[in-house]
């Protein structure tokens, strides 16, 4: 019963936490520590086996950076260089290089120095991209600069994941902690091939890596493939985390980071058709690992030390943060980043992030850093992070507002044709997005039938698997930054229950909808649709017309008669909307019914009789002969 | 060129702004909305660029629909009578083109007839028409704010009502001269 208790403490305090701080424009990750303190330090609940629960919770790194691979895909990397390698690059780089000499000058090693460095170069990910999200800050110049710096620091920790067991203090590392749950056994892995000699070792280490990448092109989509058609959702996540810790224990078999190991893995299914269905997977554990990580933080923080100490610490904390703004600040001007949006970059990103309490776990179990000065720079980093919103606020208040004032700013140029997500790539979905696509658009498309995505990627149309139906593959796919959303989903019901849950969760995207029938159009508007066409109308007034063609109407005038057909109809499907809604199918719905359809027999019978020129039919008339004002 | 002309119709109050080809980009006109809208203004405009000495499809497909006997004309269509109408156009050619001696042999006025006899019939003042010639080159030649803040005075005036429709009627085109027919005082 211990596992359970202790999992309903964490858990508690991560669901009273975290939604107040979010709330409180904290982000989640400041949450997870708060809580962490809260159940640490403040009440005492956890103790000791924090350390134990962390080595667990580091795996939720493992799923992250699994993640941070899936999301980069080679092609939009390539698009990015110029901003990664020079402003990203740059800013890693020149920020290590400030705070390993300002080490040094503090008297650390050299090793202690560089590693304190990479660390404190990283920004809060988590905090910054989500604020900018939150206040749609992420187009602008600033943002956008801001999301290139993040990410190539994010691609950044790999390196430094692999650097840092290099720098440790004599030969400490790799103490056998030998714990197979530690996520980065980087120095402390490898017992297997310890007896080998070290060529053989290289070479077993890039077969497997080699091994990866040909099975994650080759062998994994098939698999994939298969698992899916069998369509049971809980073996696809279970082939996910199969996946995933196959690879984690492959890699520390053969001694090297299993987060390298499965960010390869990311990058190389970063590609593939099963993208977003993965990340829906994954998503949620790595989700719930990492809050536990970061609880284990907060609950290990010594608040002796702030206490007995708080100038120091907080003036630390301020260096670290007005440092960083010094550099970003100079960066931005080389990178001609004009007015506010300077301001938001240097401002935004001048924190340290979640990452460095990763690696400060790994420094410290590859002996790079030593406790005390651990202790000291996990505060440090802590309020960094807290003062970060204060930091927005600034921009938010003061920052924006002048710049705005100052210059006479242009309009902003509409740079991206807006996103659009079409649910269901059947033979409805197919027309839709091909004549958006060859419009020009992007389209994400999300099917839930392998025989179809393979089809269609035979003809060069990516479609993305998954099960529309999951809010989580829906949010993957990006809906909410998109501005309409496609639903053409075959099954009715399923189709109605996609159209709720987008119209209440993303009340900004506009959502057209296939519906099957004229009742299915009024139920998808109930839903939340704002336009649902009935999937066979268009197709059958088509032949319908050509009939009339075949059977002696002039191409014109058949023409005429299925566009009053047409007007006349959606004039029946507009005035029953209220009778359907009231009581579905009753006497007074088919009434109403029976009466339209007797106007429909005047209307579209007017010129079958010889009264060629009556009002109703409504094109050119000449004036009748009678008239003596002519 | 008509888009940004059209940009400062919309812009002035009292004016009720129509993009034909965007409310029935099937040609599908409402005629009886249509006839409800002329019956509630006075001056009717007709804004187009003039294709072949004529107006784009559409308005022609709205001249044959909405403009009913019995509604427009006819011994009980009166509908229209007393309003006014005004072609404002723009052509691809300049203004010596339109002239006895010019390419098109004819002044601009004469050219637009049908409209002038349309506007006859149904008992409707035709105005001479508010013309940007050479609308090819306007932009580069800076005439195109020009044009556009004439069109905004005309507009206005007639909002106003201070704008001498009678003299209008008379003329052979109101471009350049717009100031003979904006009445500075009290409205007429």
């Amino acid at each position: 019963m211990e596992l359970l208790s202790d999992a309903f403490v964490y858990l508690a305090a991560a669901v009273i936490a975290v939604p107040i701080a979010n709330r409180l424009g904290l982000g989640s990750v400041l949450g997870y520590l708060i809580a962490g303190v809260v159940i640490g330090p403040v009440l005492g609940i956890v103790g000791s086996e924090t350390t134990d629960v962390q080595h667990f919770a580091e795996f939720g790194v493992v799923m992250m950076l699994f993640l941070v691979g899936l999301e980069l895909q080679p092609a939009m990397l390539w698009k990015m260089r110029q901003q990664l390698i020079g402003l990203g690059g740059l800013q890693v780089v020149g920020t290590t290089a400030v705070f390993a000499g300002a080490g040094l000058a503090f008297g650390l090693s050299w090793q202690s120095a560089v590693a304190l460095g990479m660390i404190l170069a990283l920004s809060s990910t988590a905090i910054v991209l989500q604020t900018l999200n939150e206040k749609g800050w992420l187009k602008t110049q600033g943002g956008q600069s801001s999301f290139s710096v993040l990410l190539t620091q994010d691609i950044a920790v790999i390196p430094m994941l692999a650097v840092l067991p290099l720098l440790a203090v004599g030969h400490g590392a790799g103490h056998g902690d030998g714990h197979g749950a530690d996520a980065h056994g980087g120095g402390h892995g490898g017992e297997a091939l310890a007896a080998l000699p070290g060529w053989v070792q290289a070479l077993i280490i890039l077969a497997v890596i080699a091994a990866i990448i040909v099975a994650g092109r080759h062998l994994l989509r098939p698999v994939f493939r298969f698992i899916a058609e069998a369509h049971l959702r809980e073996i696809f996540t279970a082939t996910a985390l199969l996946l995933v810790i196959g690879i984690a224990l492959l890699m520390d078999f053969v001694g090297l980071s299993p987060a390298l190991g499965t960010f390869l893995a990311g990058v190389v299914l970063s590609d593939s058709d099963y993208r977003h269905e993965l990340e829906a997977d994954i998503e949620p554990f790595k989700g719930l690992l990492l809050g536990l990580f970061f609880l284990t933080v907060g609950a290990g923080i010594d608040f002796n030390l702030l206490f007995g100490n708080p100038v120091v610490i907080i003036g630390l904390a301020l260096a670290l943060i007005g440092v960083k703004f010094a550099l970003l600040f100079g960066l931005g001007t080389i990178f001609k980043l004009q007015g506010a949006d300077r301001w938001l970059f240097a401002l935004g990103l001048a924190q340290a992030g979640e990452f460095a309490f990763v690696l400060f776990g790994f420094a410290a179990s590859s002996n790079v850093l030593d406790q005390g000065l651990l202790q000291t720079m996990t505060l440090v980093v802590a309020i960094s992070m807290l003062l970060t919103p204060a930091l927005f606020i600034l921009y938010e208040k003061v920052i924006a507002p002048r710049a705005v004032a100052r210059s006479d700013r242009e309009p902003d140029v509409i740079d991206s044709k807006g996103r659009i997500v079409v649910a269901g790539m059947g033979r409805f979905g197919q027309i839709v997005s091909r004549m958006l696509m060859t419009s020009g658009y992007d389209v994400v498309i999300l099917d839930h039938d392998p025989q179809t995505i393979e089809n269609l990627g035979r003809v060069g149309v990516r479609t993305f698997y998954g099960d529309v139906t999951r809010p989580d593959l829906l949010h993957g796919a990006g809906l909410k930054d998109a501005d309409l959303f496609v639903a053409a989903i075959d099954d009715r019901d399923k189709q109605t229950m996609v159209v709720e849950h987008v119209a209440r969760t993303y009340p900004n995207v506009k959502i057209l909808a296939r519906a099957r029938d004229r009742h299915h159009v009024y139920e998808l508007e109930t839903a939340g649709a704002h336009y649902a066409e009935r999937e066979v109308f268009e197709g059958a007034m088509t032949l319908g017309r050509r009939a009339l063609v075949e059977l002696g109407s002039h191409p014109f005038r058949a023409r005429t008669k299925a566009r009053d057909f047409r007007n006349h109809d959606r004039a029946m499907l507009d005035d029953l909307r209220e009778n359907y809604n009231d009581g579905g199918v009753d006497k007074s719905y088919i009434d109403a019914m029976r009466a339209h359809a007797e106007t429909f027999y005047e209307i579209m019978r007017v010129d079958r009789g010889e009264e060629k020129h009556e009002r109703t039919e409504r094109g050119w008339n000449p004036p009748p002969k009678g008239d003596a004002t002519l | 060129m008509n888009f940004p002309l059209f940009e400062t119709a919309k812009s002035v109050e009292g004016v009720t702004a129509v993009d034909l080809y965007a409310e029935y980009p099937d040609f599908d006109i409402d005629i009886d909305g249509e006839q409800a809208r002329l019956v509630s203004h006075d001056i009717i405009i007709f804004q187009h660029p003039f294709y072949w000495y004529s107006a784009p499809a559409i308005m022609k497909e709205w001249q044959d629909l909405v403009l009913e006997h019995g509604f427009a004309y006819g011994l009980h269509g009166h509908a229209l009578n007393g309003k006014t109408f005004l072609n404002v156009i723009s052509t691809g050619a300049k203004p010596n083109a339109y002239s006895k001696d010019g390419m098109n042999h004819s002044d601009i006025r004469s050219l637009l007839a049908p409209f002038e006899k349309t506007a006859d019939l149904c008992g409707m003042r035709f105005l001479a028409p508010f013309v940007m010639f050479g609308a090819g080159r306007a932009l580069e030649d800076n005439r195109l704010d020009v044009h556009r803040n004439a069109y905004d005075d005309l507009l206005k005036a007639m909002v106003a009502d201070r704008f001498d429709l009678k003299k209008a009627a008379q003329a052979a085109v109101l471009t350049d001269v717009l100031d003979d027919f904006i009445l500075k005082g009290e409205a007429v």
